[in-house]
């Protein structure tokens, strides 16, 4: 059952990084990842508040499809790696590195938000 | 008699509008929703085998998440090798991109339990185990997306130089 739940969030989660992706590439015309960055950031996000709020109590189902399906489509490292070898290989080398920085530290403080926004809704 | 669906006589009316169908094709190709299509059914296999191994290597709460680790590390191993054969193969169909790269691969790795589980083992009271696989996975990622592309390139030489002999 709880494959189902991913099965379905995934549905959800990759075209979403697949949009956000090509519009904000679309709007900042520039080499640098935005987009992944953006999806990285914003999965980050809503995995600390699922996963805060499921540790508060909430059921598994919401766990599998919100963050197993959902946050794990949505946010991707791969593409994030592959980008980063990319950009260093084409002289980018300073985009290459606070890409990896900036995703790294970004990602971090919005899973704290997340988690804290679930402890205080919780509460 | 000719089986309905299988054979097309304009003179014959059959309740399929054929045209119509490929109107619909046509119109949904070029708003380019059957490369999403392909992102999501990519995305639904890629996020099942996490998903697939995630249960059968549990991880204890607390401890370095190995399984999460290997998942992006393989995952990023992967990547560096499609994308440099996609882009050496001089006929390629639109989709197979978005479909492996973009869907399998993009929600078999993951950047969101990565980090939820690097902040709840700082907030658990083992920050060097967070370090270790913040630190870890990021270098581990780079070197393996660095392996696959490097050595599929390599390979790809290898065999243009053979054929060229």
């Amino acid at each position: 059952m709880n494959g189902l739940w991913v099965a379905l969030g995934a549905a959800l989660g990759a075209p979403m990084r697949y949009l956000i992706d090509k519009q904000v590439q679309a709007a900042w015309k520039t080499v640098f990842p935005w987009g992944t960055l953006a999806v990285n950031i914003l999965a980050s996000l809503v995995l600390g508040v699922v996963t805060g709020l499921v540790l508060a109590g909430s059921p598994d189902a919401l766990f599998s499809g919100l963050g197993v399906g959902l946050c794990g489509a949505l946010s991707t490292y791969s593409t994030f790696s592959y980008t980063a070898l990319r950009l260093f290989e084409d002289g980018f080398r300073f985009y290459a590195a606070v890409n990896v920085a900036v995703s790294i530290m970004a990602a971090l403080g919005a899973a704290s938000l997340g988690l804290a926004l679930a402890a205080y809704s919780t509460a | 008699m000719s089986t309905p669906g299988l054979t097309h006589n304009k003179k014959e009316p059959m309740n399929c509008d054929f045209d119509a169908l490929a109107a619909n094709e046509h119109r949904w190709r070029a708003r380019g929703a059957d490369v999403v299509a392909v992102v999501a059914a990519g995305g639904i296999l890629g996020a099942e085998a996490r998903y697939l191994a995630s249960r059968l290597w549990a991880e204890p709460p607390g401890r370095f998440p190995y399984t999460t680790f290997g998942v992006n590390l393989f995952g990023c191993f992967l990547i560096g090798v499609l994308l440099v054969i996609v882009s050496d193969m001089r006929t390629v169909t639109r989709l197979v991109r978005p479909f492996l790269a973009t869907g399998v691969l993009g929600g078999f790795t993951t950047f969101s339990t990565y980090v939820v589980d690097s902040q709840r083992l700082i907030s658990a009271g083992h920050p060097g185990v967070a370090l270790v696989n913040i630190v870890g996975t990021m270098a581990g990622a780079l070197v393996a997306v660095s392996i696959g592309a490097l050595g599929t390139r390599r390979i790809i030489a290898l065999r243009h130089n053979r054929h060229a002999r």
